[in-house]
């Protein structure tokens, strides 16, 4: 055989290696937590506040804390993100400020997470006095996600073909009406994919809360939205290495409830994205 | 019509706010972080800002170990990803069969989901006693560790960018090298990946700022210790970023003390140091919008 295709089968196999260097660790990371952390998993274990110390016991508490965040992300997050991105497909025009726009958004998401959490300290916590708080750390999150919400939508607003818009206007809409009866609720499975994939990245954050909300043990739900609360994430860097003794099943039964929390929201997302693309008839 | 008028009005403004928002975000951010931060830079002497060590309770307020620190994390996480991510991506894009490509992608975007923390414990349980039996050292946690964790945190983002720029790569390129009587191979390394080199320049770049941002994961496995990595063996020894410092210490400090406008003051330093990795990406993004036609 040819020598060159002998250094063509060679390198086709390093490809192929390194392919397999990305994929194994991943089932690596997903298929210990699983196998380690099953066992943890039962009513109790969910539905309990945590005693001794978070030694025993369940950890309802994190759980609700990171569900209202995320919906106090998803309230916060959603109009400014969708508004945004209906700025930016339908009305902008290619000038200096929308440039600047987009410069900003790439660097929204280019932001450290603890940055994020410093910000929210400087300001929700300590400038508008709302103290560390539910409402403190979703204001933080959102800010957070705005950047993944604006480019997912914005992309699935572009997607609408143009003659959708010019038949609309032809009849003697308005660009409004344009937006609002026709490309929104065409573009809407792409945008509300895109609204799932940033509130899973802000389910899953700690760094941001640290300092705006996050309570290392309160064994209680939060009353108002102003009250501080766990959160899953925070509780799991708390319990792996700020408790010494903790049992490695509560340590792994977390991670798993995390991990699974997000990858679902993760799988939801990826549904609805293939079965309306599948569905779309442009 | 005429409050029909005003309706749209009403709502055509309130869109533009919402799409200026975020400029006033950014601005926001770092407003704030100047107002918290600024005063270090009085509080504390210059070399005591730019020395060696980092003992707050002892008023050293020295960042260097911390700056150098991260940047150690940050290139080993390169080194790393930046070969795999390419191979990766040129595979997906250029070899993997059908199948194989369905399996890849859902698989990268889940390691894209997987929250830093979850990667953080699984680096902390799993692979830093691995780590340690391994380099038969006293400790598994250590700037390896972690460049090690970070690469794979960077992985989606290089690989996702480096497979857009080879995607932008015109077909007739691939057919002209073929043509010529290269391989298949040849053309992806003579032709394909050189004409796509802005992307993964770009790649990278956003790699990078993933990576020296990345807090939880970091600072579960590289062991903290503020020390100036500069011996030959730093790299196998525990390490402190400056987001770990951040994330370590801001829980601890007095609101208002010099301690706390220090660690505001790194997240200035943070926050610049992305800006500018962004900026460059967004240069290399904005020139080929501009261009267009290479589709």
């Amino acid at each position: 055989m040819n020598r060159r295709y002998v250094v063509q089968r060679v390198g086709f196999a390093l490809l192929t290696l390194a392919a397999l260097l990305v994929v194994v660790p991943i089932l690596l990371v997903v298929g210990t937590i699983i196998v380690r952390g099953a066992s943890a998993i039962d009513w109790e274990f969910l539905t309990a506040m945590p005693r001794d110390g978070m030694k025993a016991g369940g950890i309802l508490p994190a759980i609700v804390g990171t569900v209202l965040l995320t919906l106090g992300t998803a309230l916060a997050a959603i109009p400014v993100g969708v508004g945004g991105a209906i700025y930016l497909a339908e009305y902008a025009r290619d000038t200096w400020l929308t440039r600047l726009v987009r410069l900003a958004i790439i660097n929204l998401a280019g932001i450290p997470s603890v940055v994020y959490g410093l910000f929210g300290l400087g300001l929700f916590v300590l400038f508008l006095q709302f103290g560390t708080s539910i409402l403190a750390g979703s204001l933080t999150l959102a800010i957070m996600t705005l950047p993944i919400i604006i480019s997912t939508a914005e992309e699935a607003l572009r997607a609408v073909p143009t003659e959708f818009r010019t038949v609309i206007l032809s009849l003697g809409g308005t660009r409004w009406q344009a937006v609002r009866y026709v490309v929104l609720p065409q573009a809407m499975p792409g945008i509300i994919t895109g609204i799932i994939l940033g509130l899973l990245r802000a389910a899953g954050e700690t760094a941001p809360i640290l300092f705006t909300v996050a309570a290392f043990y309160l064994p209680r739900l939060p009353r108002s939205p102003l009250d501080p609360t766990m959160a899953l994430p925070y509780h799991l860097y708390v319990i792996s290495t700020q408790v010494p003794g903790m049992p490695e099943e509560i340590k792994y039964g977390t991670a798993l409830v995390l991990l699974a929390l997000v990858l679902s929201m993760n799988v939801v997302a990826t549904l609805i994205r293939s079965y309306y693309r599948r569905r779309r008839e442009w | 019509m005429r409050s029909k008028h005003w309706i749209e009005f009403a709502i055509e403004s309130l869109i533009r706010v919402l799409g200026l928002s975020s400029i006033g975000f950014v601005l926001l951010i770092f407003l704030f972080l100047l107002k918290e931060g600024l005063p270090a830079f009085f509080e504390v002497a210059p070399e005591n800002l730019f020395g060696v060590r980092w003992y707050p309770t002892f008023g050293l307020f020295g960042t260097l170990p911390l700056i150098l620190g991260s940047l150690l994390v940050t290139a080993t996480a390169i080194a790393i990803a930046l070969p795999l991510g390419v191979a990766t991506a040129v595979f997906v894009r250029e070899v993997a069969p059908g199948w194989a490509r369905e399996v890849l992608k859902p698989m990268i975007e889940v390691l894209a989901g997987i929250p830093s923390v979850v990667l953080g414990f699984f680096g902390m349980t799993v692979l830093a006693p691995l780590v340690r039996v391994t380099l038969n050292a006293p400790t598994g946690l250590t700037a390896f560790t972690g460049g090690l964790i970070l690469a794979y945190m960077a992985l989606p983002t290089i690989i996702s960018v480096a497979e857009d720029a080879l995607d932008a790569v015109p077909k007739s390129y691939r057919d002209a090298g073929l043509a010529m009587g290269a391989t298949q191979w040849q053309t992806i390394w003579r032709v394909v990946v050189p004409a796509a080199r802005s992307g993964i320049l770009t790649a990278v770049m956003l790699g990078m700022g993933r990576a020296i941002g990345e807090t939880m994961a970091v600072m579960m496995v590289t062991g903290n210790a503020a020390r100036m990595p500069t011996t030959l063996d730093s790299l196998f020894r525990p390490v402190r970023t400056m987001t770990a410092t951040i994330a370590a210490e801001m829980g601890e400090v007095a609101r208002g003390s010099t301690h706390y406008h220090v660690l505001f003051g790194i997240g200035i330093l943070l926050f610049v140091i992305t800006f500018l990795l962004n900026l460059v990406a967004a240069g290399a993004i904005f020139k080929k919008r501009r261009r267009g036609g290479l589709r």
